[in-house]
Parts: C-alpha cells; sequence; structure tokens
C-alpha cells in the first residue's frame, strides 16, 4: 500500500462518507419506499432500485433512502415519500421507474416537489 | 548453578510435564528478545503462554537465555500477578473482584463455586480441572458479576446457576 | 463514491455485547439477508461498545437510528422479515424506560443516551473501529495532517493549553503544561506512552474507547509525538483486556499500512511509530513512574519525583504519558479549536468526562457528560434512577482513590474542586451507585483489600499503614470493634495520605475518611451495638426461619450447606445458630419470604 498523501486521505473520506452518513442523520432529503406486502407485490422493489441507481450515479452523500411498511393506501402503490429537510413531506403514489428519476431529479436534487405524482403534500412524519 | 546444570533440570522438566513440543519455540522466543532492552516481561508473558506456568527450573533457563540474573527474574515473575509459578488447572475460572462486580454479588458466585468444586480462591482442583482466579475488574462492570472462563465472559451470572455453568468445561 | 445502502444493521461488537453473543447475531444477520436477497440493499456491520452493556447484546438500525436490545441469535430471522421484509419496528425488542412505562424506540430519545454529550465517544457505535476507512469517513487523521503540515510544535502546545483539557486519568494534571515541560526538555530522543492499564475496579472507559475508536488514540499520540518531538510512543495496555489489544494491533497495522505510522507521515518530514506492550497485572503499574520501570522489564515499583518524567522518564529520557481518554480528546481540539473545547464544561473543568456507571442503577453502562452536570442528573436523568424502587445510599467516585458520597450531596457538580471538596475525587471515571442494602463499613473494608494487596511495598506507611486499616475494619465488620477504632482509623489515613510515596497510598484512606465523614452512625452501629444496619456483615447478623410463614417445604434444608436446618416436611423448619455460616442460601432460595435478618 502506497503512502497516503492528504489528498488519498480526502478521496478515502468522501467515498466512505456517502456510505456511512445515513448513521448518523445528517441527512438533507430522506426517500422512504413504502414496502409492505402491497407495495412489494406492486412493485416497490424496482422503485427502491431505481432511487438507489439514481443516488449511486450522482454519488450524492446527504440524501438517504430507506424502507417503510404499508403505508395504508394499498390501492395506490407503489409509494414513497420523500422528506426535504425543512419542508413538508410529500407522498408519491402509483409510482413507476421513469416516475421515481423524475422525482429525484425535481424534488430530491432541486427541492421542487412533482405536484402530479403527488398525493398529498403533508403528512405525519415517519421515524 | 553452573549454565549445564540449569539446561539439564529445565530439560528434564519439559520431559516430565510433556512439554517438549515448546522447547523450539521458547528457545527462538530467548534469541529474540536477547539483545532487546525491556525484554523480560514480554518473554515472560509468550513464554507462560506455552508452559501455562513458571517454575523456578524455568525461571533460571530464562534468565540464563537472556543473560539476566535469575533473582530478577524471579523478581518480576513473584510481582505481578499475571504469572503463576503453580500449574494450573485445564480451565482457568476468573472471577472478578472489582467494585461493580462486588456489589452486584460475586462474593455468592465464589462461594458457590468453592464448595461446588471444593476448590479455594487461588487454588486447583485436585484433578486439575479448574484453577480459581480473582482478578482485578475485568471492564465488563455493565455485565456485572463477571465469571471468565477460558477466553469465555460470563456476565451477570445468577450464583444459583454458576456450578451448572461450569459443568460444561470437562 | 461509497456504495449506497437503504438500511445499516450495526451490532455492537464491544466486550460486553460479545460476551452476550453479538458476534453470532452478526453472522445470523449477514445469512439471513443473503437468503432473503438483500446483501445489496442492507448493509451489517459491527461497531464498538456502545455504552449499553446491560442490554446487549445491542443491534441498532439506521437511518431511523432504532436501538434493539437483548436480540439473540434466535431471534433474528423474525427479526429480519419483520423489518426488512415487512417494513415494521420490531416491537418485541424495543427498549422501555421504566418511569414512563413506555417503549421508545429511537436510541437519541432514550434517557440514557439523551442527556449525553459525545465528543470522546464521538464515533461509538458509528463505525467498525476494524476498518481505518471508517474512521476517515468521520473526519479521522485530518486533525494529524492538520498538526503535522500546518501546525509548529508550539502551536500544538498551544492549542491543547487554550482547551484546559486535564488529564483524565484521576490526577487532572494540565495535559497543555506536561506536553511544553517535555518539550523544553532537552534530548535527542523522547517518548510519549500511552496509559491503558485501567486499573480501577469498576471502570471500563479507556477499554471502550481503545475497542470502539483506537485511532482516535493513535492520532492523539501522533500529535502529541510532533509537539513534544518524539518519535516513538508505547501503549501500555492490560492484558486482561484482549478485545482491545486486537483491536489496538488491527489498527496500528493498518495505519502502518497507508503510512500514517512510521517514516515521513504524510510527506510532512516527521517520523513516528507506536508499539504495544502488555500489562502483567499489577494495580500501582497504573502510576506513572512503576508504568516506566515496568516497560523497563523490572518490577513495577513507583520512584519519588523529582525528577518528573518530562525530563528524565522512560530510559531516563524526556517522556509524556497520558491516560487513553486524554489521548481521544486531541484530535478533536486540533480539528475545532482549544476554544472550542473550552466553551463545554465549567471554569476550571473543560470539556466532558467519561464514566462508567455502574451498580444499583438501574441503566448501567458507559456515559459521557459535559463537566460540571450534577451527580442527580447522571443518576437520575441518564441512570434513570435505582432499581427495584429501593432508595439511593451512596455513589462511589474515584474507584480505590476516591469516597462514597451520601445521598444528600446528590446535587455537587461533577468537577475536579467541587469533587475534591466532599473528599472524593473525580478520578478515571469509574462511578458506583449504591442502595440501601449496601454497608458502608463493608464498602470501605472491600476497597482498602484491595489497596493493601496491591500496594507495592516500597515505602513504609502505604506497606503498613494499609494493612492496619484493613485489620482495623475487620475487627469492626466483624464484631471485635471497641471505642476509639474511628479515632484510629482517621489518625491512621491521614498519616498515611501525607508520608506515602506515590499516588496509591497518597489516596487509599479516602474510601474510610469519607465513610467515616458521612455514614459515621454506622460504623458506630457495628462498633457499639454490634450491629449491621444494611444486614451485611455476617458476623453481625442471624438467620432466622419464621414460623408462621414456613411451610416445610424442605428447599432451604436441601440447599444448607451446613447441614444445620432441621424440621419435618411441612412442619416449621429451624435453623441451628451453632453451625450456620450465613451463606445466605436459605434466604436466596425461599419462595415464601419465611426467612429473616436479624
Ligand atoms: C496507583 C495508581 C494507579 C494509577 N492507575 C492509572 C490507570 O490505570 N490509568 C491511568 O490513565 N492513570 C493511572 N494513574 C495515573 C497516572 O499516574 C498518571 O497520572 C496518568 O496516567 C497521567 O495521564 P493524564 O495526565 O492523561 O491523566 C494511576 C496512578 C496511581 C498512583
Ligand atoms: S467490576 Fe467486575 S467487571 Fe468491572
Amino acid at each position: 500500500m502506497a503512502k497516503l498523501k492528504i489528498d488519498d486521505l480526502k478521496k478515502i473520506k468522501e467515498k466512505v462518507q456517502g456510505t456511512i452518513a445515513i448513521r448518523d442523520g445528517s441527512h438533507r432529503a430522506k426517500i422512504t419506499v413504502h414496502m409492505g406486502t402491497c407495495g412489494i407485490a406492486a412493485g416497490a422493489r424496482t422503485i427502491l432500485n431505481a432511487f438507489m441507481d439514481e443516488v449511486n450515479r450522482r454519488g450524492v452523500t446527504d440524501v438517504i433512502l430507506t424502507t417503510s411498511g404499508c403505508a395504508g393506501l394499498c390501492s395506490k402503490e407503489p409509494m414513497a415519500t420523500v422528506e426535504v429537510r425543512g419542508a413538508a413531506p410529500v407522498k408519491y403514489i402509483e409510482l413507476d421507474e421513469e416516475k421515481a428519476k423524475r422525482i429525484f431529479a425535481d424534488h430530491v436534487m432541486d427541492e421542487k416537489p412533482v405536484i402530479e405524482f403527488a398525493l398529498v403534500q403533508g403528512s405525519e412524519t415517519t421515524y | 548453578m553452573n549454565p549445564y546444570q540449569i539446561a539439564k533440570e529445565y530439560n528434564a522438566f519439559l520431559q516430565n510435564e510433556s512439554l517438549t513440543e515448546f522447547k523450539d519455540k521458547i528457545d527462538s522466543i530467548l534469541e529474540d528478545y536477547r539483545e532487546r532492552r525491556g525484554g523480560l516481561i514480554p518473554v515472560l508473558q509468550q513464554v507462560q503462554e506455552y508452559l501455562k506456568f513458571l517454575p523456578p527450573v524455568v525461571q533460571n533457563y530464562v534468565a540464563l537465555g537472556l543473560g539476566v540474573p535469575s533473582s530478577d527474574v524471579y523478581g518480576v515473575v513473584s510481582f505481578y500477578s499475571f504469572f503463576s509459578m503453580k500449574p494450573r488447572g485445564r480451565h482457568l475460572v476468573r472471577t472478578c473482584l472489582g467494585t461493580a462486580c462486588y456489589v452486584k454479588g460475586i462474593q455468592k458466585v465464589i462461594d458457590k463455586i468453592e464448595r461446588g468444586f471444593d476448590v479455594t480462591m487461588g487454588g486447583t482442583t485436585k484433578d486439575r480441572r479448574f484453577t480459581l482466579q480473582g482478578v482485578r475488574c475485568l471492564g465488563a462492570c455493565g455485565l456485572a458479576p463477571v465469571v471468565v472462563v477460558d477466553e469465555n465472559t460470563l456476565g451477570q451470572v445468577d450464583h444459583a446457576k454458576i456450578v451448572k455453568m461450569l459443568e460444561k468445561y470437562e | 463514491m461509497g456504495k449506497v445502502y437503504r438500511t445499516h444493521i450495526l451490532v455492537c461488537a464491544g466486550t460486553g455485547c460479545v460476551a452476550s453473543g453479538s458476534l453470532k447475531v452478526r453472522d445470523k444477520m449477514i445469512s439471513e439477508i443473503e437468503r432473503h436477497g438483500l446483501k445489496d440493499e442492507v448493509m451489517v456491520a459491527s461497531t464498538g461498545c456502545n455504552g449499553f452493556c446491560a442490554a446487549g447484546p445491542i443491534t441498532i438500525v439506521h437511518p431511523e437510528g432504532i436501538f434493539y436490545k437483548r436480540l439473540n441469535v434466535d431471534d433474528v430471522p423474525f427479526f429480519i422479515e419483520e423489518l426488512l421484509i415487512k417494513g415494521r419496528t420490531v416491537k418485541k425488542h424495543l427498549f422501555t424506560e421504566e418511569q414512563r412505562n413506555e417503549q421508545i424506540p429511537i436510541m437519541n430519545d432514550i434517557g440514557f443516551f439523551k442527556n449525553q454529550v459525545l465528543v470522546v465517544l464521538k464515533n461509538r457505535a458509528l463505525i467498525d473501529p476494524d476498518v481505518i476507512d471508517e474512521y476517515i469517513g468521520r473526519d479521522g487523521y485530518l486533525p494529524t495532517s492538520k498538526a503535522l503540515l500546518e501546525m509548529t510544535p508550539d502551536q500544538i502546545v498551544e492549542e491543547v493549553l487554550t482547551s484546559g483539557l486535564r488529564g483524565r486519568g484521576g490526577a487532572g494534571f494540565s495535559t497543555g503544561m506536561k506536553w511544553k515541560f517535555c518539550k523544553e526538555a532537552k534530548g535527542e530522543v523522547k517518548y510519549i506512552l500511552c496509559n491503558a492499564d485501567e486499573g480501577d475496579p469498576g471502570a471500563f472507559m479507556d477499554r471502550s474507547v481503545l475497542e470502539s475508536d483506537p485511532h482516535a488514540v493513535l492520532e492523539g499520540m501522533i500529535i502529541g509525538g510532533k509537539a513534544i518531538g518524539a518519535h516513538k510512543g508505547y501503549i501500555y495496555v492490560r492484558a486482561e483486556y484482549p478485545l482491545a489489544i486486537q483491536r489496538l494491533n488491527t489498527a496500528i497495522g493498518q495505519a502502518r499500512d497507508y503510512g500514517l505510522l512510521g517514516e515521513n507521515i504524510f510527506g510532512s518530514g516527521f517520523d513516528f511509530d507506536i508499539e504495544l506492550y502488555y500489562g502483567a497485572g499489577a494495580f500501582v503499574c497504573g502510576e506513572e513512574t512503576a508504568l516506566m520501570q515496568s516497560i523497563e522489564g523490572k518490577r513495577g515499583m513507583p520512584r519519588p519525583r523529582p525528577p518528573f518524567p518530562a525530563h528524565k522518564g522512560l530510559w531516563a529520557k524526556p517522556t509524556v504519558l497520558n491516560n487513553v481518554e486524554t489521548f481521544a480528546n486531541i484530535p478533536q481540539i486540533i480539528m475545532r479549536g482549544g476554544a472550542w473545547f473550552a466553551s463545554l464544561g465549567t471554569e476550571t473543568s473543560k470539556g466532558t468526562k467519561v464514566f462508567a456507571l455502574t451498580g444499583d442503577v438501574t441503566n448501567i453502562g458507559l456515559i459521557e457528560v459535559p463537566m460540571g452536570i450534577t451527580l442527580r442528573q447522571i443518576v437520575y436523568d441518564i441512570g434513570g434512577g435505582i432499581k427495584n424502587d429501593k432508595g439511593l445510599k451512596a455513589i462511589q467516585i474515584g474507584g480505590p482513590s476516591g469516597g462514597c458520597l451520601p445521598a444528600s450531596i446528590i446535587d455537587t457538580p461533577v468537577d475536579y474542586e467541587s469533587i475534591v471538596k466532599t473528599g472524593a475525587i473525580v478520578g478515571s471515571g469509574g462511578m458506583v451507585v449504591m442502595d440501601e442494602g449496601n454497608c458502608m463499613v463493608d464498602i470501605a473494608k472491600f476497597f482498602l483489600g484491595f489497596t493493601a494487596e496491591e500496594s507495592c511495598g516500597k515505602c513504609t506507611p502505604c506497606r503498613v499503614g494499609t494493612a492496619i486499616l484493613l485489620e482495623k475494619l475487620t475487627d469492626i465488620s466483624e464484631g471485635r470493634g471497641k471505642d476509639g477504632d474511628i479515632e484510629i482509623l482517621e489518625t491512621v489515613g491521614r498519616n498515611i495520605i501525607s508520608s506515602s510515596l506515590c499516588g496509591l497510598g497518597q489516596t487509599a484512606p479516602n474510601p474510610i475518611l469519607t465513610t467515616i465523614r458521612y455514614f459515621r452512625d454506622e460504623y458506630e452501629a457495628h462498633i457499639y451495638d454490634k450491629k449491621c444496619p444494611a444486614k451485611r456483615c455476617k458476623a453481625l447478623i442471624t438467620f432466622a426461619i419464621d414460623p408462621e410463614k414456613c411451610t416445610g417445604c424442605t428447599l432451604c434444608k436441601r440447599n444448607c450447606p451446613q447441614q444445620c436446618i432441621s424440621g419435618e416436611k411441612k412442619m416449621p423448619h429451624t435453623i441451628d445458630q451453632s453451625l450456620c455460616i450465613r451463606c445466605s442460601l436459605c434466604y436466596d432460595s425461599c419462595k415464601f419470604d419465611a426467612i429473616t435478618v436479624a
């Protein structure tokens, strides 16, 4: 192993930070994919993967991705909730891969909710 | 005692205790540390790891190997509680004598072990199955009272169950 | 950019949780996750000690930060299924706060964690201590690069002086001053030593720091090395801490691989390396001059000072010795500045302190609090009060050099000066909470038994004095106490304090003097009434069977090792007092509360 220079140290730091940022709760935005039985049946896993690809592709480190149980609205699955720090959470319904990508680009990155896919703005926050 | 005699007694000791397999290893440890300052304690720690105890014959041999007076070796072995001059049992049962364990009732656990296996603190059972030791705080106070058997830490030990728990160790 | 996972499952792998089986839990988690095909979505990692050892094995799930206690191997399949497939919190393993009687899912909402302030333990339960990259991911080794590339030794010392950091090993000496003296000492070769001997019984702060964040300690030593001009460091670590040793070895190996130890670190031209040295089980070796003797391969006996180690230490070279926790504070002082550190704590005691909170308190574990917090806040807000609704009797702080403080002064702030005024010392961080069931004479005897045993024997006041004190206490607790004994304890105690060679003797009488000061009536009950009010001292109590309550179940009779209990089945039993050894087995085994202690 070659000796680290200060730049190498910073590179390692950035790389690892992306992975472990989720642990200290210091994120800017959080995406929750609802993965109850019905959600999974409706294809929630594809949505989760789509979001995950976006996070990895863009290399963002301040967004965390998580899952939760059934959101209680089975007929509108797959669903996801996007919370950007300082703004009310938005629930998106009847998602597919394309919609997920758009939500990521517009809402998560640019902080502009995609109203046409949304169910309601504001809801109970999840822990 | 001359070097020849020391080596002879030491070899006889290894033979008697069936420890000859460690002879070369110990010689190489002594070789390694011969020139190093302050090597005595690490050497004794490693030798004890192989032989399990350090009787005077071994101490003399270590002194010879490192080129230090055997009184220095004895001084160190007798000072540190980590070193033992008596043979140990097949299993080492270490009971914590720290404050947290004391408050949480380690004494009852010790009483049970002493009675259950007819052994006293610091001693070894007749069949050399267990050696019972008290040690300074094991740093697992959150789990007090704590008993460590060989490498296994038993936490929140219930004095009513300790004898049964030890039965597992043959 | 590192890979992103939707969920991180962090299993505690500190000594406590490992003893409760956490490594098996982690492995089972991994295999269950693979079985469900979730390997690419979920990360499982092990972390260092989380501090809440009594609730182990502990698992924390992020991003929510949910705290699960007592999650054993057999619980794993159900847990993974609920958590990851069904997406629910697993209620069964949530923490319940007794006073509020409600389940609290989020770790940082739990009183035990909520009231802590983490500086030294900032990485606890967040990184895998065996993975240097995770440490670097949380700003690790940036302080070292700053100190080596941008700061002069004078600036480093200045920063540490500004911080007001005082040694966490017990005496509370200014770390900046110590470094300054050694920096100014003449000599080509100097050493920097880390004291990881952690000898105080009932304390495990240093173990926990070493296990959960070994690199922080290494960094502190590298920076200290640069400040005083040392190129070699030793860590003197107890052989009783196998896991800490293993983690340190791994950490040192990784740091060497990265060139963070060795020659020309970060291309700065500064060389530094660290070696481990295993202690061999002598409490006195925690004392600085004894520790150096021990590294030199001799009997670990203290020597008189001066000369101070800053001028003549290891191998007679200028040497700095600091405690593990002291070093672990250094990287952050360098990174965030001494002024930031000085903003925490009180006027004279800066920063935070790690304590091992144990004994009869509800939440047992390792805590970090700002200096100046009161004992009450620690015991009640963090510790959750006394177990089983009993009353608080005393708080033992400072180990064998400290004292027992009564409930009446529980509002004392925890800082060096206030605690010294009570007769105890802050010490290295052991804090043992005792309920009414503890006898203060017995506790004093316990500590004196410890110091008498560990006294190295070099100086007479300590060797003989502690033996005299122990003998007197034994007499008192066994009913042979006489009028005037208390005064003898006090006089002998004061003499030992004023005439012993090292800190061991100079503080050994503290447990006696504080218990006399605050619990004199208890000593008097033992001496004059031959009674132990807490019913602990065996010679002063008798066990008897209440014929009203005894059902004649014969359980006690069968359990009695002395066979001194007699009675027919279904008839009240009796104890033969002449044979009874007061082992209390009958008392512990009786299901009908029929055994009385007087
Ligand atoms: C008998 C005795 C035992 C000690 N044990 C320890 C110990 O286990 N760990 C420790 O850090 N300091 C211990 N000390 C204090 C050390 O002598 C020394 O003051 C300390 O390590 C210096 O580091 P600090 O300035 O960072 O606190 C002990 C002192 C005495 C007198
Ligand atoms: S007091 Fe027993 S482990 Fe600390």
